[in-house]
């Protein structure tokens, strides 16, 4: 069963705290949602989660096979096609020409990325095409775990539904579980299992509601009032709308 | 087929910009011939005699022998100065302790005049081949090495970190993203390096009395012979440009695709 598991984690940068204490368990195939203010240290969490950066406290177990990553900006290869990009990560694995192409061609479809656009370059596609080349990269990997680092903040609203509804139904499919940052109350709401609310200070997780219903199973009129629900009546999501942007104060 | 096809087209173009670099020439052609009439024959002779005396040298065959000498010694101190600068540049620009202290040296190497090495090299190693390797490596390497350091500087650490998530090693990244990006600032100091190579080559027969095109310079001096001169010189600019647009280009144009991917259309080099 894959699993993640952070305990006491904490991390700091010279000497200045950003994370504290911070206990969170994943597992199965578990998508969960992390909210928090801006400045709060959720990048600096998925970062240590991740493996991209080492804790300075506690300790990360991470059991599973393989994870995969989207990041905010697509991040991709500049001089490589969109095919090349997706089957980068195989590549990087020492997969075979002709077994990366049948994983890639079947990944573009997860993401609904259009094959006939598989042999252009990044630049010639636009963003939300090159954010789906980013998800398709992540899922060419078979992941059975995927970090999301607020993959959808650059996009429209109406894009940013339809790729929500492409991880949503890629997670349904492949049951991968799932560690998703937001600032996006709405987003979370429809994504997630389970959204961890993250302490303003990155002291430690604040609290944490479990969303009734399947993700994608949801009608947007529920999602709608469970978020006024968050924010006008539960106290915890009370500072998720703070922004702090980590003044020294 | 369609991959025959594009690489046709580009081939196609490329040939077809050529037409722009003839009207380049054409034109200093025509401000050679106002300086051949007002001077007179002595001081600057005609372009097309000039040319008609390199086509007669050309005729000769000694005279391939003496290109190709001098071409091989060119391409010698070139792939010795592209190693050397690379492999420094790449160690320097991943740690910039060595940055740092190379820095000072490069600006000091950069600072002596390639005839002062050549000049040394001489006392050192007599007159042989080695005098024009060593004077081509040490004048061509800084500008190798500066370009591949800045490039592996510059290189998107975002890349760096998403190949980190995915588990992809430090030789990894290395192959697969650096090295690539690196060759984009690679390829202008490549050029710059060739032209260097040929340059100092050149200088470096005629002073040190080693034959090759250089030898044949000195001769035409020796002789008074201008029409001679021109015509040597004349021969050892098509000889690099041979050589740039014959290997640097192609293989250029092949690494840098995407960006052509990235031009609006319409607008072509």
């Amino acid at each position: 069963m894959n699993r993640l598991e952070l305990a006491q984690v904490g991390h700091g940068y010279l000497g200045r705290k950003v994370l504290e204490g911070i206990d969170l368990c994943i597992s199965g195939a578990e998508v969960v949602a992390l909210v928090g203010p801006s400045g709060s240290g959720k990048s600096t969490l998925i970062h240590v989660a991740s493996g991209l950066l080492e804790p300075s406290h506690g300790v990360v177990r991470r059991h599973y096979d393989r994870h995969a990553m989207v990041f905010q900006e697509p991040r991709l290869l500049p001089w490589a096609t969109a095919r090349d990009n997706i089957g980068y990560p195989l590549r990087v694995r020492g997969v075979g020409r002709t077994a990366r192409r049948a994983r890639v061609a079947d990944a573009a479809r997860q993401a609904a990325f259009d094959p006939a656009d598989l042999g252009k370059y990044p630049a010639e596609l636009s963003g939300g095409m090159r954010q789906r080349v980013a998800i398709a990269r992540a899922l060419a990997v078979n992941p059975d775990f995927i970090y999301f680092d607020e993959p959808f903040t650059a996009l429209d609203v109406a894009l940013k539904q339809r790729m929500q509804d492409v991880v949503i139904e890629a997670a349904a499919a492949a049951r991968f579980a799932a560690l998703f940052v937001t600032h996006d109350l709405n987003e979370a709401t429809r994504m997630a299992h389970r959204i961890v609310v993250l302490d303003a200070h990155g002291r430690g997780i604040a609290g944490a509601r479990t969303v009734p219903g399947r993700p994608g199973a949801r009608d947007e009129r529920s999602v709608f009032e469970w978020v006024q629900h968050f924010v006008h009546d539960d106290p915890l999501f009370g500072h998720v709308h703070d922004v702090d942007e980590r003044a020294w104060t | 087929m369609a991959f025959i096809l594009d690489r046709l087209g580009r081939a196609g173009r490329f040939v077809w910009s050529a037409w722009s670099g003839v009207a380049a020439l054409c034109l200093l052609a025509a401000i050679w011939q106002v300086g051949h009439e007002a001077y007179g024959d002595f001081i600057l002779p005609a372009p097309l005699a000039t040319l008609q005396a390199a086509w007669h040298v050309l005729g000769e065959e000694a005279t391939w022998d003496l290109i190709l000498l001098t071409a091989g010694r060119a391409l010698q101190g070139f792939a010795a100065a592209g190693l050397a600068g690379g492999l420094l540049g790449l160690s320097a620009g991943y740690s910039p302790a060595t940055l740092r202290l190379t820095r000072p040296l490069v600006t000091v190497i950069l600072g002596v005049p390639p005839i002062a090495w050549i000049v040394l090299a001489m006392i050192w190693f007599g007159s042989s081949d080695g005098t024009v390797a060593v004077t081509i490596l040490l004048a061509a390497t800084p500008v190798v090495f500066v370009g591949v350091a800045e490039g592996v500087m510059s290189r998107d650490r975002g890349l760096d970190a998403m190949a980190k998530a995915f588990g992809a090693g430090p030789w990894k990244r290395l192959t697969t993203l650096s090295l690539r990006h690196v060759a984009t600032h690679l390829f202008p100091a490549l050029v710059l390096a060739l032209g260097i190579a040929f340059k100092v080559a050149v200088m470096a027969e005629l002073l040190a009395n080693l034959g090759g095109i250089g030898g044949e310079l000195a001769r035409s001096r020796a002789n008074l012979d201008v029409a001679q001169a021109l015509a040597w010189i004349l021969i050892a600019v098509a000889a690099l440009i041979a050589v740039e647009y014959g290997v640097v280009h192609p293989v250029r144009a092949e690494f840098e695709r995407w960006r052509a991917a990235a031009q609006p259309w319409g607008v072509r080099r």
